[in-house]
């Protein structure tokens, strides 16, 4: 389908998982990889057709319930996002998205389904109100920034580590961290698009596919890193108002 | 305006000391309203004209917090014997509520909120502020229900339902069903047949008007209000494996003519684009309904040209401006399609305070790759993000400016579009006007 020099970037199922410009992610890692003179291509994967195998880095993006839900049937039918996976792509899910790779997540109906079991991690909800704003986060990658908006906290089991170390906002619920990593898969609950803001962590994502990359400063991306940053750092609290009492309830 | 008046009505209102408000407009209280409307009234303009002359607040929507307050259920005694339209929708409302008054006004006179005060209190204030025997409200989607049951309005216009402030975009579905459930038994619908969830929504109504007036905007449309399930497109149409499909319209456009029941008209709008042929056909149907020719309401229609400073020109020394509201993705769209069918240079104005929405993620989800090779400033509180977002779309050489004044001192003399979402486009409004004003 596409020549082994080329990096094939999957969007997967963007008319059911695109509620938060999660089509941006798709064209960041693209910029980063045409500025180092990779080849890059765009697949979008409609949920009617089987998802490639052949992609290198796959974009599980956000949903609203109900097309959450319909992701969650075509993804498990057909096992082809695990294999990609094992054979060697990496993977990067956004909201809806981190939770459809976790083990298991509490769907929009309140009920418990089972993951993709990508990611250790089992996402329930937020017993609080909604989480909605601006993210500050430290990270191996530089700072990440993002705007989150979700109703899901996420408990990382002991094969994940952090994506973020959490300085504002809700993150994954526990007042600490934020999104989780595990192999060549990522998650978050941020979106901005995630992979716009944090040039660091788009790099990240190509290099575990290419190895090493020439380092590449895109000026408008690092001022807006500074403004988000500022927004974030300008939010009241750090912490979710709900924190103290989840905390005593925490499994 | 007052000579139209009855003279008993003018000696009314001079006797109740309300005799015109700043603008010089008489208000009549109206006869047959009860004491306590009608002080509730008095004193809600009272309100509004102090708010007014100390420079504080929006004026009408005072007025109409004081009425409510006063007479809580005045509402349905205001509305009582009036042929009244709400329309609602995520877009096009304002334009369409002044498409629609302009055709009804062939008719008889028309209250309606054209300063677009569209929530509870600015309803109510447009309401009270007159007596005339036909009101169109533009209706805000959250306060539609409350409307439609207070008012009971005769017919409810619905052009379309998808996202607006991302941050809370899990709303529409809410909204949809909120919306369905207040229409139930609702006497005449005129609603747009292309979108799902205003299909949904009117299904319990008396009698439905379909008009097919087309949804640029996909993302919110993908997925069945009514089950979950995918929505599938059919040869122009659209259906869900529940049943729900999309209704033979009566009204459509080609091109630039009208066709409906034994009509074809040619539009011929004053105002630009795609979105307002489709508002138009909207309000031509709705007029159909309350007894105006489809030739009257148009004749009426082409005159408005400029609806709260949309698609105004604006001429500087230098530059003549034309403002365009996008307020959300699918105006956005719409926006976009308008100004690239011209190749002017371009002004975006990006803010994100209040109902602009704090999350602008869905600027990736609007394509701007049209607008590469032509001149573009960014502006605005969140200018950069807008920047970012050009910049991924491949447009390199995108400058960005303090403000629209400022934006426009960077482009060549002549005619500039500038598109603005809500908060920006006010300020671009006023500080555009400023530089006409003050030459
Ligand atoms: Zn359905």
């Amino acid at each position: 389908m596409v020549a082994d020099s080329a990096l094939t970037v999957v969007l997967v199922y963007p008319e059911l998982l695109g509620t938060y410009g999660d089509r941006g992610n798709a064209v960041a890692l693209r910029r980063r990889a045409d500025a180092r003179g990779l080849d890059c291509h765009l697949v979008e994967a409609a949920v009617r057709d089987p998802l490639p195998r052949t992609g290198d880095v796959y974009l599980v993006g956000g949903g609203e319930d109900a097309a959450m839900l319909l992701a969650w049937e075509g993804l498990r039918s057909g096992h082809r996002l695990q294999d990609a996976v094992d054979a060697g792509a990496a993977c990067f899910g956004v909201c809806a998205g981190f939770q459809l790779l976790s083990r298991e997540f509490t769907g929009p109906d309140g009920e418990p389904h089972e993951g993709l079991g990508l990611l250790d991690v089992r996402c329930g909800r937020l017993d609080g109100p909604r989480a909605v704003g601006e993210v500050l986060a430290d990270s191996d990658h530089g700072f990440l920034t993002g705007f989150e908006n979700h109703q899901g906290d996420a408990h990382l089991g002991a094969g994940t580590a952090p994506l973020g170390r959490l300085v504002r906002g809700v993150g994954n619920g526990d007042g600490r961290t934020e999104g989780a990593v595990q192999g060549r898969v990522l998650a978050s609950y941020l979106h901005g698009p995630v992979l716009v803001r944090n040039d660091g962590l788009a790099d990240r994502l190509l290099e575990l596919v290419t190895g090493p990359l020439a380092p590449f400063r895109d000026p408008a991306v690092l001022r807006l890193r500074q403004e988000r940053r500022a927004a974030a750092l300008s939010r009241p609290g750090a912490r979710h108002p709900h924190l103290r009492r989840r905390s005593s309830h925490r499994p | 305006m007052t000579s139209l008046l009855p003279q008993h009505r003018r000696d009314a209102a001079a006797a109740d000391g309300v005799a015109a408000d700043l603008a010089g407009r008489p208000r009549p209280p109206a006869v047959g309203r009860s004491r306590r409307v009608a002080t509730a009234t008095r004193l809600g303009h009272l309100a509004e004209v102090s708010s007014r002359l100390s420079g504080l607040g929006a004026g009408g929507v005072i007025g109409g917090r004081v009425l409510l307050a006063l007479a809580p259920g005045a509402v349905p005694e205001l509305a009582r014997g009036r042929s009244l339209a709400l329309v609602s929708g995520t877009n096009g409302k304002t334009t369409t509520t002044a498409l629609l008054a302009a055709a009804l006004r062939t008719q008889a006179p028309v209250d309606t909120n054209a300063d677009g005060a569209n929530t509870q209190a600015g309803m109510v204030r447009a309401l009270a502020a007159g007596d005339a025997a036909t009101v169109v409200l533009e209706t805000d989607e959250g306060w539609l229900p409350w409307a439609v049951r207070q008012t009971r309005a005769s017919t409810t216009v619905l052009l379309n339902l998808s996202r607006d402030q991302l941050h809370r975009h899990h709303e529409v579905a809410h909204v949809a069903r909120a919306w369905r459930d207040a229409l139930d038994g609702a006497e005449h619908v005129v609603a747009n047949a292309d979108d799902p969830a205003v299909v949904l929504a009117c299904l319990g109504a008396r009698n439905r008007t379909w008009v097919a007036a087309g949804t640029r905007w996909r993302e919110d449309a993908r997925v069945c209000p009514r089950c979950g399930h995918e929505i599938v497109s059919d040869d122009g149409g659209w259906r869900c494996r529940c049943g729900l499909c999309r209704p033979r319209p009566q009204w459509w456009t080609e091109g630039d003519d009208l066709v409906g029941p034994a009509t074809r008209l040619t539009l011929g709008l004053g105002l630009p684009g795609a979105a307002n042929r489709a508002n138009a056909a909207m309000a031509v149907a709705a007029a159909a309904g309350l007894g105006v020719s489809p030739e009257g309401a148009l004749g009426a229609m082409r005159t408005v040209r400029g609806v709260a400073g949309r698609y105004e020109v604006f001429a500087t020394r230098t530059h003549s401006a034309r403002l365009t509201l996008a307020k959300n993705p699918a105006s956005w769209l719409e926006a976009l399609d308008m100004v690239g069918a011209r190749s002017r240079p371009l002004v975006l104005a990006f803010n994100s305070d209040g109902v602009d929405g704090r999350d602008p993620s869905w600027l990736y989800d609007v394509p701007f790759d049209g607008l590469a090779g032509r001149p573009v400033v960014v502006t605005g509180r969140r200018a950069t993000d807008m920047l970012v977002r050009l910049e991924m779309a491949g447009l390199h050489d995108v400058r960005r400016a303090g403000d629209v004044a400022a934006a426009l001192s960077l482009l060549p003399a002549g005619e500039v579009d500038v598109v603005a979402n809500y908060t920006a486009f006010q300020e671009a409004r006023r500080a555009l006007g400023h530089r006409c004003h003050g030459r």
